[in-house]
Formats: structure tokens, sequence, C-alpha cells
């Protein structure tokens, strides 16, 4: 599994008095098994990005190629790609419809055409997967909590069995608990089923716990590309586009300026504890 | 591919139309589409056109924003046209079969569709150029002796313009849940009719729950916000009538004693 994003410009409504440039230029690779933070203002055109990297848009210029394959190529079978492109988008709890969770999660694979014993054992699965209990499993899924709602709709694109799982803002509207239990399924589902992930979040503290790469990008322009520890020097940069540090960078460099004699590239909270206990010498 | 819906659209510009007072655009489209019923002859439709071209030069929308619109009433418009073509009585022109056409049938159908269109886009200026809020506040105010009468016009045009304000919220929120279900390997465009209806419920259910979700927290946003009806509400901008206003309003008689005059003799 491989996505190539190659120069790709995306413009709204070109022409008229709407029109708005999204994206412009951006070029990246995604690799087997990776672990990425997308991060940006709002209405930076992360949410534009990554409806490209499934062919939910069409970009007005560059192109995306998955395997080596051009995915807006005449013919190219879009369905397939959007199995193995996993997209959970923002609120997916608000696109659950069936009458009961298990036969939502069923309509992802079922739309894929696979058979029926097929189609339940993938559901079964996935709702497994993302810890759904099982008495859950025939209720409404508009009867369960908002958390779990969350998880259901998370299973309904697992059950396609992506290569590339893309979550946009997964966290948003959950308290801290419902926030780490997402979090760290989505870490599950990349280390046990070997998923490549892409986390698409503003939550910068989030990101320096989980991913391994981070890509910023701001004004419809990929302007960062690296590890999390490198990205986050960049702390003025960050600033000056609306971001933050992880607090835990923050507070070190603060300290540091302070004239206290610590690191200031940490970038988890875990990290800074040692750091400072470390100049304590305790 | 949603977005491009134009009705109730309002396309920002700088224009003497956008400027006009509401009550002024809500009375010309009425008197607009009462003129296009006045008249049966080419001259009236003359008359009619060279009004409806110097309102879109006017208005400074683009021509293509205007025509959009007809785009989902092409069907009405095909029938129609039809219907007359083949069930006006008069002199015959062809006959194959069963079916006679007549010039009569021919010439109705023309008229017929051209009054269609003329109808869609002459409202389709209104809405164009005026925006929603000021719209609604346009039919509040002119319509407001209709009170007397018992008639509850402030909730009436609270009600259109809460109806006005969600629809591209509506539309946006369909894109975005078409849009989650095609990531699910939803299919919209392909198969049967029972099959491309059965597709669609994916598509409304959410549609339904997130209308009332949202109905639900706009009702509670009101109530914290005191709002009691329409009874010794204020406005930040009132409605006055200025010194175009009064001269769209001369036109705008012109032109129907105009075309009053064109159905009389001709």
């Amino acid at each position: 599994m491989s996505i190539i994003v190659n120069h790709l410009d995306h413009v709204f409504s070109p022409g008229t008095v709407f029109e708005k440039k999204a994206l412009s230029d951006v070029s990246f690779k995604v690799e087997n098994g990776e672990y990425i933070g997308l991060v940006g203002h709002t209405g930076s055109g992360k949410s534009t990005l990554v409806a490209h990297l499934n062919a939910l848009l069409e970009p007005t210029g560059g192109g995306i190629y998955y395997d080596g394959v051009d995915i807006f190529s005449e013919g190219y079978d879009r369905k397939a790609l959007r199995g193995k492109v996993g997209l959970v988008f923002q609120y997916p709890e608000h696109q659950l419809f069936e009458e009961d969770v298990f036969s939502d999660v069923c309509f992802g694979p079922k739309n894929l055409g696979l058979d029926r014993s097929e189609v339940e054992l993938r559901a079964y699965d996935a709702l497994k997967a993302v810890g759904v209990k099982d008495e859950h499993f025939y209720v409404s899924p508009f009867d369960i909590s908002g958390g779990e709602k969350r998880r259901v709709a998370i299973a309904g694109v697992l059950a396609m069995k992506p290569e590339v799982l893309i979550l946009d803002e997964p966290c948003a509207g959950l308290d801290p608990k419902g926030r780490e239990e997402i979090l760290s399924l989505v870490d599950d589902l990349h280390d046990n089923l070997g998923i490549s992930v892409i986390l698409v979040s503003h939550s910068m503290d989030d990101l320096a716990e989980h991913v391994h790469r981070i890509l910023v990008i701001d004004g419809g322009k990929l302007v960062m590309d690296g590890e999390p520890r490198e990205v986050f020097r960049h702390r003025p940069e960050l600033d000056a586009m609306g971001l933050t540090v992880p607090e835990a960078t923050a507070i070190m460099s603060d300290l540091k300026r302070m004239g206290l004699a610590v690191r200031d590239d940490l970038i988890t909270v875990e990290e800074a504890k040692r750091e400072i206990l470390r100049v304590f010498g305790r | 591919m949603i977005r491009d819906i134009t009705l109730g659209q309002f396309y920002p510009a700088d224009s003497v139309l956008h400027r006009l007072d509401p009550r002024v655009k809500l009375t010309g489209t009425l008197v607009y589409v009462i003129s296009l019923f006045l008249f049966q002859s080419y001259i009236g439709y003359l008359v009619a056109t060279a009004f409806l071209v110097s309102m879109i030069v006017l208005s400074r929308v683009p021509v293509s924003f205007m025509f959009k619109g007809l785009k989902a009433v092409f069907i009405l418009i095909l029938v129609t046209g039809l219907l007359n073509v083949f069930l006006t009585p008069g002199r015959e022109l062809v006959t194959f079969w069963k079916i006679t056409i007549t010039i009569e049938g021919l010439r109705m159908a023309g008229f017929m569709v051209l009054r269609i269109v003329y109808l869609i886009v002459g409202s389709s200026i209104m809405t164009l150029t005026t925006t929603p809020s000021s719209l609604t506040d346009g039919l509040e105010k002119g319509l407001g002796w209709l009170k007397f009468l018992k008639v509850p016009v402030h909730e009436i045009a609270m009600m259109m313009s809460i109806a006005l304000t969600f629809i591209p919220v509506l539309l946006e929120e369909t894109d975005r849940i078409i849009k989650a279900q095609q990531a699910r390997g939803a299919d919209f465009e392909s198969g049967n009719l029972i099959r491309r209806i059965k597709a669609l419920v994916p598509i409304l259910v959410p549609l339904f729950v997130s209308a009332f979700r949202r109905a639900n927290d706009l009702a509670i946003a009101m109530e914290s916000r005191c709002y009691r009806g329409g009874e010794g509400r204020t406005k930040l901008y009132p409605l006055r009538y200025q010194g175009r206003d009064v001269a769209a309003y001369i036109v705008l008689a012109v032109y129907l004693a105009g075309t009053i005059c064109v159905g009389i003799l001709f």
C-alpha cells in the first residue's frame, strides 16, 4: 500500500464570486503502516484534502496515485478504493441510519458486494475491534451513548477492512475519557491490524502522544512534514498559523527561558516530567 | 453537485437591484408575474423580454446563474410544451397515426414554455439580489396590514426566514451525509429506479434526524434569548423607502400599464 499525492490543487466554484482556493500544490507520500497526524487551523483545507484521498472530491489540478495507479483516471474502481481507504468523517455518528447497530455496520461491506456470511463476519469483527458491548449489537443506533455511537460509526468503516484509515477529528465533542478511549483504540488498530492511519486533529497534545509523523497544512498549502519532535521545534511559525505546540513543549521552553537548564525538545507530559525530575536531581 | 441548486440563493454584487427596498422587489416580481398572463401576442412577449433583459443587466448577476434554476424544472417545461403541441385543436400541420400537430399548438407550446422560463428567471432575479433576511423583512412589513385580518404575519415571516436560512445549511449537511455514505461504498448513481430510491434511505434518515436536532437547538436558543413573537419587537435596520424605490415603483407602473395596453390592443 502506498499513496502518492502529487501537486494537488483544488478550487471551489471556479470563475464565480464564491471562488475559493482550498488546496494548492500539496505533495506528500504515505507508506505502508505509517501513523500520520494532519493538523491545520479551521478552514485550512484539511477536510478537503482527505476527501480527495478516497476520490470523493476531484482535484482541479495534480493527482493522487494509490499503489501507483491514478485514482482519478477513467474507469478506475472508486468503490473498491473507498473500501481500501476508509474515511471516518467528523461526527461520524451523524451518518447512522439503520434500525440496529449491527445492520448499520453491515452497510459498508454489503456495498462492496461481499456475500452475506462475509459481511456479517466483518461487521462482528469490526464491532469487537472497537469494543462495542455485545448487548448493544441489536439496539437502535439512536439509543446508545454518544461515545458508543462514534465507535459504531468507526466500526462501519472498519468493516470494509481498509488498508488506510483516515479519521477526521475523531475526538471532537467527546469528554477527556472518551477522547483517550478513541485514541487508544486508533493506536490498537494501527499496532494490531497493521493499518496505516491518518489522524486529522488540531490537538497537538493528542498528536504528540500518538502519531509518528506530522503534516501541517496552512491556507491550503503543506507547510511542514516531519517527525513530531522536529515539527514542534517551530513554535513561532506554528503560533503564526494559529496553532500551538503540545503543552509539555510550551512549558519546557518557558522553563528554559526562565533560566532552568532543561531540554526544550520534549513533546509528551511523561518526557517533561522525567526531565524536570532529572534537573532537580530526583 | 448539490451546491448548484440556486433556489433561494443570494448572489452578492453591488447593483441597483441589490440596493432596492425588498418590498419594491416583491411588488415588482408580483407585477411581472401578473403581466405575463395579460397578453397573448408576440409584441407582448417582446415587451416582457425587454423588461427581463434589462433587469438581468441591472442585477449584475452572471446570466448562467439565472438559468441554473431552470435545470430543476426542465421536465415540467418539457411536458408542458409537448402537451400543448399535441393537444391544441386548430389548423392541421402534420398528422401521423392518431397524433396531430397544429399550428396553434406549436404557437401555444412556444408561448407556454417561454412563460414558464420567464416566470422562473424573473423570480430568481429577486432571490439572487435579495438576502433571505431582507426578503422576509420586506414580507413582514409589506404585508403588515394583514394583521388586522388576524393573519399571523410575523410568525409566517419568521418561519419563512428560518426555512430560508436553513436551506444552505441543510444542503451542506446533505452533501456531507452523501459523502460519508459514499465513503462507506454507497452508490447513488446506478441501478434501476427502485434501487435508487432505496439508496436514498441512508441519506434521508440522518438528514431528518439532524434537521430535528437543529430545530430543537434553535428553539432552545430562541427561548433563552427571550423570543416572544413580533409584538413590540424593533429592528436594527428598519425598512425605509428611498428615492430610487419611488423611481422603481414608477417604472413598474409604466411597465404594467404598457403590458395592459398591449394586451388590449393586440
